[in-house]
């Protein structure tokens, strides 16, 4: 089968979509976190989602297989309910009825609607009105599984991560204090990010340290909100409204000149100084790591795939220009901030290709290669049937000159030793327990 | 209260279980949903996902498609599709959002089958229904649309297996099972609806001279076969080795007679009660057929009443007295203290008190792929030799 329409090469390819729409397939890499995920992140709270069965499916599932079934809860819409009009009476009458049959008593309540309340228009507001006058001692937050509505406003994830933290409440700052906000996995210890603020005084928290619900409730005391992810943004703006709280975007780059600029303006922000030559002994070991690596892959072709991180260009381009042989990348929609790591692949390595993971030809298309080859993220291990491939979804925390380092560290392994591909990328939400 | 399910799964919807059916036969099957939920059925409800290549895609439906009612945006993208993939069909799938719209998915198709040439069908699921609703849709059209009219019987006693899918019978090996039980009773294998077998020898599923119905999703289309070609079914799975043996020559009088028979409803298995272990009462939670062959297994085996508490749609011939239909989580709690222990998938556990015996037995259609390396075949086996593992 020819590959038209499903790759193409970089110097051919539109930015930011380099495919056309159409029909959509789903390959088995499942590595990356969903609504259910992160939603769990909020300690001593209850899911319960209101949904179609078919849409209730993947969500329970998700549940069960990260062994929090305890957790999660379901009422579903019938097509009664949609004829009918009796929406609101199953939404207020069915989280009762829920809530009644908890063995305890959970702090909040994560309570996802979906698609088709949209298009019946219901009254929301007074069912949440009716919940929380009914349990007083329960915080309701409205949540959205919404995949029809992806085009329209807010995506799904956009909305996720705002309501994730609708349920702080403005509380007296502290100076010292900071969070890092909006990423479903938790930056890496070994970040300079975090040993800046360590030896500087701050104290930096996360969502995945709390490990109650008053932990989570403590985050309004930080004084400033920062964040990687571009999909955390409207949720910074929503903290900054709400509850005052400043915040400062880190671009997660893997360009040293962009990572100085976030260093400055973050110790702008917080009115610190550090030595010019701060970075520079960590530039030293990114690098070195950086060519320690090249040297035991060699010229082996490499494939890149944007579910290993948001930033996939930028980390392209700094592999490329480590003397890395990237000859495949795998995507179908790159980040604004991209366009000018887009433009410079394009310019210096036109040959690349570029494949969707989602048009309908990628279920047929050859997925092995001559020779070894080594994958970056889970979808790329995929398309390209290598044994050999770095493990990690959505960046996973390993942000600036220390997460080269150990990005280095992982490919340099991932080189040196296989995985069990089939059986690893099934599972879904890398980072969270899993009984696959 | 109704459509709670406060502490235990969710079913299988109708849209995958249309897909599940569908998956080795060559056609292309298109769910009219949004971006992202055909990843629920290939992730949870369909374990042959990564090894076996399927034209499963979802339309990946937008609000603004919804509302402008763009239906011309679907036909380009299944024409288009069709034409670089050469399907042997083309099955288009409704889903929850296109249910609230009223879109005309028969006419869709229709539009699609003229440019593109080839057999084209839309189904109207909704996602608001069970797995074995659209089961059942789906194998009832490939009758409808595939198989031949002009056809011999064959002049050996053929068996045709209708209603297997992996939401049903997992990977296990149940279903090439019962194909060896069919093959050690002395007759032939036709046509397994829809596992293992090719479209050509789904076509000429007419031939054979009696269908066995594994699921409720098979019954529809073994009736059409009735009615086409005048084949009696027998329903039933021949789990356990009594119960296999006892459904075997019940295969093999329909053959003779041409009478349709539930396999598990004769009286004779019933005999005369002769409880040899401790437990007096037992429970069996799932889809009717795979339930309640499993419970007169139990009775013939084991001489221990079983009950079916069935939470699926089915035909109330495929229940037996004294089984219930159990379609709300309340109802099982409010029935399951009766019994003295549970036979059911392990995400029914938490409705079980703690004096109530759980065996757990893993259904895809329930709990997904979660339990799939402990998943036992039962299918012609001695039911105390089979080890029960802990899930």
């Amino acid at each position: 089968m020819d590959s038209s329409g499903a790759k193409v090469s970089i110097r051919e390819a539109n930015f930011p979509a380099p495919f056309q729409e159409g029909l959509e397939y789903s390959s088995p890499a499942r590595g990356t976190w969903n609504i259910v995920h992160t939603g769990m992140l909020i300690p001593e709270s209850h899911q319960i989602f209101v949904c179609a069965q078919g849409c209730l499916r993947g969500v329970v599932l998700t549940a069960a297989e990260m062994n929090a079934m305890g957790r999660y809860s379901a009422v579903a819409i019938r097509e009664e309910n949609v004829l009918d009009g009796t929406m609101e009476e199953l939404m207020i009458e069915g989280v009762s009825d829920v809530l009644k049959k908890l063995s305890y008593r959970p702090k909040a309540v994560l309570l996802f609607i979906s698609c088709q309340h949209f298009f019946l228009a219901y009254d929301q507001k007074g069912v949440f009105r009716t919940l929380r006058k009914r349990f007083p001692d329960i915080r309701f937050l409205d949540c959205y599984m919404i995949p029809t509505l992806r085009k329209s406003g807010l995506t799904p994830d956009q909305k996720m991560r705002i309501q994730l933290y609708s349920a702080l409440e403005p509380m007296p700052q502290k100076l010292k204090k900071i969070s890092l906000i909006g990423s479903n996995l938790p930056v890496s210890a070994d970040s300079e990010l975090v040993k800046l603020l360590q030896e500087n005084g701050f104290e930096l928290v996360q969502l995945q340290d709390c490990q109650s619900f008053d932990d989570y409730l403590h985050m309004a005391e930080s004084s400033l909100n920062l964040f990687y992810e571009p999909l955390a943004l409207m949720a910074a703006k929503d903290l900054e409204k709400r509850l005052g709280q400043k915040y400062l975007y880190l671009t997660f780059s893997f360009c040293y000149e962009e990572l100085e600029e976030n260093y400055r303006n973050l110790c702008e922000a917080l009115q610190i100084s550090i030595p010019d030559d701060w970075s520079v002994g960590l530039r030293e070991k990114a690098e070195l790591s950086l060519k320690r690596a090249r040297d035991i892959i060699g010229d082996t072709p490499i494939a890149v795939d944007y579910s290993f991180t948001f930033r996939i260009l930028s980390f392209t381009r700094m592999l490329l220009e480590h003397g890395f042989h990237v000859t495949e990348i795998y995507g179908d929609v790159f980040l604004p901030e991209e366009k000018e790591d887009f433009l410079w692949i394009q310019k210096h390595f036109p040959e690349i290709a570029v494949s969707s993971c989602i048009r309908p030809k990628m279920r047929y298309l050859n997925r092995k290669r001559d020779g070894k080859m080594l994958a970056v993220g889970q979808k790329a291990a995929y398309f390209t049937g290598t044994d050999h491939f770095v493990n990690v979804v959505e960046s996973g925390g390993l942000y600036g000159y220390e997460g080269i380092v150990q990005i280095a560290g992982l490919m340099e392994d991932a080189f040196l030793h296989t995985k069990d591909r089939k059986s690893i990328i099934q599972r879904k939400g890398y980072g969270c327990e899993s009984c696959i | 209260m109704k459509q709670v399910a406060g502490l235990i799964s969710t079913y299988s919807s109708d849209e995958f279980g249309i897909c599940s059916a569908l998956y080795e036969l060559g056609g292309m099957v298109v769910m009219h949903d949004a971006s992202g939920c055909n990843s629920t059925y290939t992730t949870h409800d369909e374990p042959r996902w990564y090894e076996v290549d399927s034209m499963i895609y979802i339309s990946a439906i937008s609000e603004m498609e919804a509302i402008m009612g763009d239906d011309d945006k679907l036909i380009g993208d299944l024409v288009e599709t069709a034409g670089e993939l050469h399907p042997g069909f083309i099955a288009v799938v409704g889903a929850p959002i296109p249910y609230m719209i009223g879109t005309d998915l028969g006419a869709i198709a229709a539009i699609t089958e003229k440019r593109t040439g080839i057999p084209c069908f839309g189904f109207s699921a909704n996602g608001m229904q069970n797995y074995t609703k659209g089961i059942s849709m789906a194998l009832e059209k490939i009758v409808e649309r595939f198989c031949i009219r002009e056809i011999a019987g064959t002049k050996n006693l053929s068996v045709n297996i209708i209603g297997a899918t992996p939401l049903d019978f997992s990977v296990n090996g149940s279903v090439d099972s019962i194909k060896e039980w069919i093959q050690e009773q002395g007759m032939e294998v036709g046509a397994c609806f829809a596992m293992g077998s090719t479209m050509e020898e789904i076509e000429k599923a007419g031939q054979a001279r009696v269908n066995l119905v594994v699921s409720y999703g098979g019954l529809a289309a073994a009736k059409k076969l009735k009615e086409i070609f005048g084949t009696p079914y027998v329903v039933g799975v021949p789990l356990g080795k009594a119960f296999a043996e006892y459904l075997g020559n019940a295969v093999k009088k329909a053959a003779e007679t041409g009478e349709c028979v539930i396999g598990y409803r004769d009286a004779d298995i019933c005999g005369e009660e002769t409880v040899t272990g401790s437990l007096k009462s037992l429970a069996v939670i799932g889809e009717s057929v795979y339930s309640a062959s499993l419970a007169a297994a139990i009775r013939m085996e084991c001489g221990i009443d079983a009950r079916v508490f069935c939470p699926l749609d089915t035909e109330p011939e495929l229940l037996r007295e004294g089984d219930l239909l159990t379609p709300e989580e309340d109802d099982l709690m409010e029935h399951l203290p009766e019994a003295e222990g549970v036979i059911a998938d392990p995400l029914y556990r938490p409705l079980c008190s703690e004096n109530i015996k759980f065996y757990p037995l893993p259904h895809e259609a329930f709990s997904g792929r979660i339990y799939d390396a402990v998943n036992p075949d039962l299918v012609n086996r001695e039911l105390r030799k089979v080890e029960v593992r802990e899930c």
